[in-house]
């Protein structure tokens, strides 16, 4: 059997009365890219909150590395290597673009609890965040106020921060979201540059990059799994084209 | 080295100027005044303007600081220095407890919890029979700095008082400016994401909280030793109003701003006194144009338009 390196078995999560996880059985093979695709609503995002430990789910079991990461807190999480980005892109805006991706460095230093050291001693971790500033085609923008950033850039400030951490799995929600073309090229081919030695699942909606982009396809509708396999497999399953394609031409 | 941009090495430096000058125009006492709810105003600005948390009870540690000072060298008679870093310890030990409470929540919720906490100090000052309840403490001596000098010249305890300003506006500028600064200042701008780097967010939170509550208790006892007395008005509820609006109307998240509002509030508490109730309502007003017209505050809007970080 192969490598999976995130699992989980009956994960559900309960809001209420309402089920937006049910019964999810997830297996991320490692080194692949993953995509969770979905109608709005497909309970896509709150699988991410549940894997990256922001929401406790209500049932089921999360395996990382083969680890129990079940009753783990977010941060525990991010320390085993398990890094997630955001929907709405999560950069610092008020620090420069090398500041934020110090950050995440900085993590490799431990807890930063010395409020009496000045943070010169941080200026050990510029060249790396250069360097992966530069990766991103960001090496323009080095002490630019991440606020002042175009989305598209954001994003690639956000990969970089993320990056940075060194990830040995990378959960990335819905990394195009909201963009102009151009700047959906630039992540696809972000996202396959950084791939190598990684495992990625994202959430998605632009069939076209799931389509080039990714090796496995899981299918969530209610908050269930109704498909999975690759694009070719999925595309032409009835069922996933009634429910999420709406139609057969689609 | 320092951490200070340029422009503000020569804020540093005037300010430096002003306070070794001002005493020899203005009355000391009252630049004391202003010097210890600068260094209350800059403790507060720690938290709201760099960690992102809005305390509304910093009084307690303020006032909690000036009570143990104050009943410390009247009744133990140890020196000066000890009885305001007794101050401090009380504020950092209060803050601790009343952070770890707080912190759990977040916004607004935050801001009510530590208000009602701060509350509760009130009323247990106002009951306890060490802090002389309506009556405080009062002829609380000024002792002597480490036994030897004494602080009964207003020019003495002037220096001193001087000194433990800049000494915690020093250091609150090294934690503002420190790797545990810019963990903060994630925090403060992305707290989920700062989580999603691996960071314990609230960790951090807590550490700073009772670093702030530290200083807010050294300003306090330091308070305490000028005017030879502790009250309830250091422990009541507008006392934490007070160090909002000062930041505010200063400058929230500037390192000079605090300093400024306090200048700025203690002077019209002090000269427009003759003119009784009429003080808040001046105040209320300054607030809501400060709100509407220039919401950076004085410093603020200074660094603003020439472009500095103030």
């Amino acid at each position: 059997m192969s490598d999976i390196i995130l699992a989980t078995s009956g994960l559900t999560r309960e809001f209420g009365g309402f089920v937006a996880v049910n019964d999810v059985a997830l297996r991320v093979e490692r080194g692949t890219i993953h995509a969770l695709i979905g109608p709005n609503g497909a309970g896509k995002t709150t699988c991410f909150n549940l894997l990256t430990k922001f929401l406790p789910p209500t049932r089921g079991r999360i395996e990382f590395k083969g680890r129990d990461i079940t009753r783990l807190s977010p941060a525990e999480v991010a320390r085993l290597g398990l890094v997630r980005s955001f929907q709405i892109s999560a950069v610092f805006p008020h620090l420069s673009a090398i500041e934020n991706v110090r950050l995440a460095l900085q993590r490799s230093r431990g807890a930063s609890f010395d409020f009496w050291r000045s943070e010169t001693v941080l200026s050990v971790y510029d060249e790396r965040a250069r360097s992966l500033l530069d990766d991103v085609g960001l090496s323009d923008y080095v002490d630019t106020q991440a606020g002042l950033l175009s989305y598209g850039r954001k994003r690639a400030l956000e990969i970089a921060t993320t990056l940075a951490l060194e990830p040995e799995m990378m959960l990335l929600d819905e990394p195009t979201a909201g963009m102009a073309h151009e700047d959906v090229d630039r992540v696809v081919n972000l996202i396959r540059r950084i791939r190598e030695g990684r495992t990625i699942l994202m959430v998605e909606h632009n069939l076209s990059v799931v389509e080039g982009l990714c090796d496995t396809i899981t299918v969530l509708t209610r908050g269930r799994i109704l498909a999975e396999g690759d694009y070719a497999t999925v595309s032409k399953n009835p069922e996933v084209i009634s429910a999420y394609l709406g139609s057969a031409d689609a | 080295m320092t951490g200070f941009s340029r422009v503000q090495m020569i804020g540093v430096a005037l300010m430096v100027a002003l306070i070794v000058l001002a005493p020899s125009v203005l009355y000391p006492v009252f630049l004391m005044k202003v010097l210890c709810f600068a260094l209350f105003a800059c403790a507060f600005n720690l938290l709201i303007g760099y960690v992102g948390l809005l305390s509304f009870g910093h009084a307690a540690f303020f006032g909690m600081g000036s009570y143990v000072s104050a009943w410390t060298i009247k009744h133990w008679g140890i020196t000066a220095e000890v009885a305001i870093l007794l101050g401090g310890a009380t504020g950092a030990a209060l803050g601790l407890v009343l952070g770890w409470l707080a912190i759990r929540r977040q916004g607004l919720y935050f801001a009510m919890i530590t208000l009602a906490l701060a509350q509760m100090v009130y009323f247990f000052c106002l009951q306890a029979p060490f802090t002389g309840g309506e009556d405080g403490i009062q002829q609380v001596p000024r002792g002597k700095l480490f036994g030897i000098v004494p602080l009964e010249s207003d020019m003495t305890i002037y220096w001193l008082v001087a000194f433990v300003f800049l000494a915690g506006f020093l250091l609150i500028h090294r934690i503002v400016h420190s790797p545990f600064g810019q963990v903060l200042k994630a925090i403060r701008e992305n707290e989920p994401r700062a989580t999603s780097l691996g960071y314990r967010t609230n960790d951090y939170k807590l550490i700073a909280f009772v670093l702030s509550s530290m200083l807010a208790g050294i300003a306090g006892g330091t308070k305490a030793l000028v005017f030879g007395i502790a009250t309830l008005t250091d422990v009541h509820y507008s006392m934490s109003g007070e160090v909002v609006l000062m930041t505010l109307l200063g400058g929230l998240g500037t390192i000079f701003g605090p300093v400024m509002g306090a200048l700025v509030v203690t002077a019209m508490e002090n000269y427009l006194a003759q003119f009784g109730a009429w003080v808040t309502v001046t105040q209320g007003v300054i607030f809501m144009v400060c709100v509407l017209a220039f919401r950076r505050g004085i410093i603020g809007e200074i660094g603003a338009k020439l472009k500095v970080t103030l």
